[in-house]
């Protein structure tokens, strides 16, 4: 059997590609490909990653010019599909902007850049990145965004909350995020998107591994 | 909506002794030119714009202001 493949989507101003990879293909032997922000051939992919940077240099607003890039119209596709699509800092601000999660992410509540280890809790409910850890699991990740505050108006807050849509809090909450929120996951569970960065904590000699499990348990939950 | 970069610069503004400073809120203005057959056209199209691209209604409210019109003859 073919062993599947991981996509990282790269657009003018990524960053943290190179770091989704190593994480992938490094420390967890997960092949790679990268897709640039013109591909639209996801054929034998089996999750796409869309890393954190600045992507078109965040102009406008953060994520708010990569939402009509080509390569994302095929993400779309593929996420309502039922894909596994995880959007990690600018690749979370960049799905609210899509529509592929509700909400948006802006200014620091302290305007000030944070760059931490974050402490996590951790609750999968049906993500189906989060299958490997356990409910109400505290983990640590590195957290490193400007805006970053998650909002979203009081409607979409009762419909996270009620379809168990928060799966990542923050414990000491870094930037203002309405209910301390780090992370959330669609309504069918195969979209994820955090500011935290899980790739940057899969390497033991550098920032522990807590990040492991959710960039290898969506590959493990699909029988590969 | 909070808005930390207004309220930073209201503090900021106290301290110049200016008081009775209720509320600054910091947004932007995109100015934009635009070719259209008429009026309601160009409303119709930057109308789309504002809501689609320009602003995010998450996060951001907008308004449209028109300036001026420019009427074109064909030479």
């Amino acid at each position: 059997m073919m062993t599947p493949a991981v996509g990282i989507v790269v657009f003018p101003g990524s960053n943290c590609d190179r770091d989704v990879r190593w994480a992938l293909e490094g420390c967890l032997q997960i092949p790679c490909r990268y897709l640039w922000h013109e591909e639209q051939n996801l054929s034998g992919l089996s999750a796409i990653v869309v890393p954190g940077g600045f992507s078109y240099g965040d102009y406008l607003r953060c994520g708010a010019i990569a939402r009509f890039s080509p390569v994302l119209e095929a993400v779309k596709q593929f996420a309502e599909a039922g894909g596994a699509v995880l959007g990690i800092c600018n690749g979370f601000q960049i799905l609210t902007e899509m529509g592929l999660l509700p909400g948006a992410l802006t200014r620091n509540s302290k305007l000030h850049f944070v760059c931490e280890t974050a402490a996590l809790s951790v609750y999968p409910g049906k993500c189906l990145w989060l299958q490997d850890y356990e409910q109400g699991e505290t983990i640590n990740l590195p957290i490193a965004h400007g805006e970053g505050r998650y909002h979203c108006n009081k409607n979409q807050e009762v419909s996270l909350e009620a379809g168990g849509q928060v799966v990542l809090r923050y414990q000491n909450n870094p930037n203002g995020s309405t209910a301390d929120i780090a992370g959330i996951t669609n309504e069918a569970g195969n979209v994820l998107g955090l500011m935290p960065h899980p790739e940057r904590a899969c390497d033991r000699m550098i920032g522990g591994i807590d990040g492991q499990r959710l960039l290898a348990g969506v590959l493990k939950k699909k029988g590969a | 909506m909070l808005d930390p970069a207004g309220e930073a610069t209201r503090a900021a503004a106290a301290r110049l002794g200016v008081s009775g400073l209720n509320s600054l809120r910091i947004g932007k203005a995109i100015d934009v030119e635009l070719e259209a057959a008429d009026q309601a056209s160009a409303q119709k199209s930057i109308e789309m714009l504002s809501e689609r691209l320009l602003a995010n209604p998450v996060i951001e409210n907008w308004q449209l202001e028109q300036l001026e019109a420019v009427a074109e003859t064909m030479a």
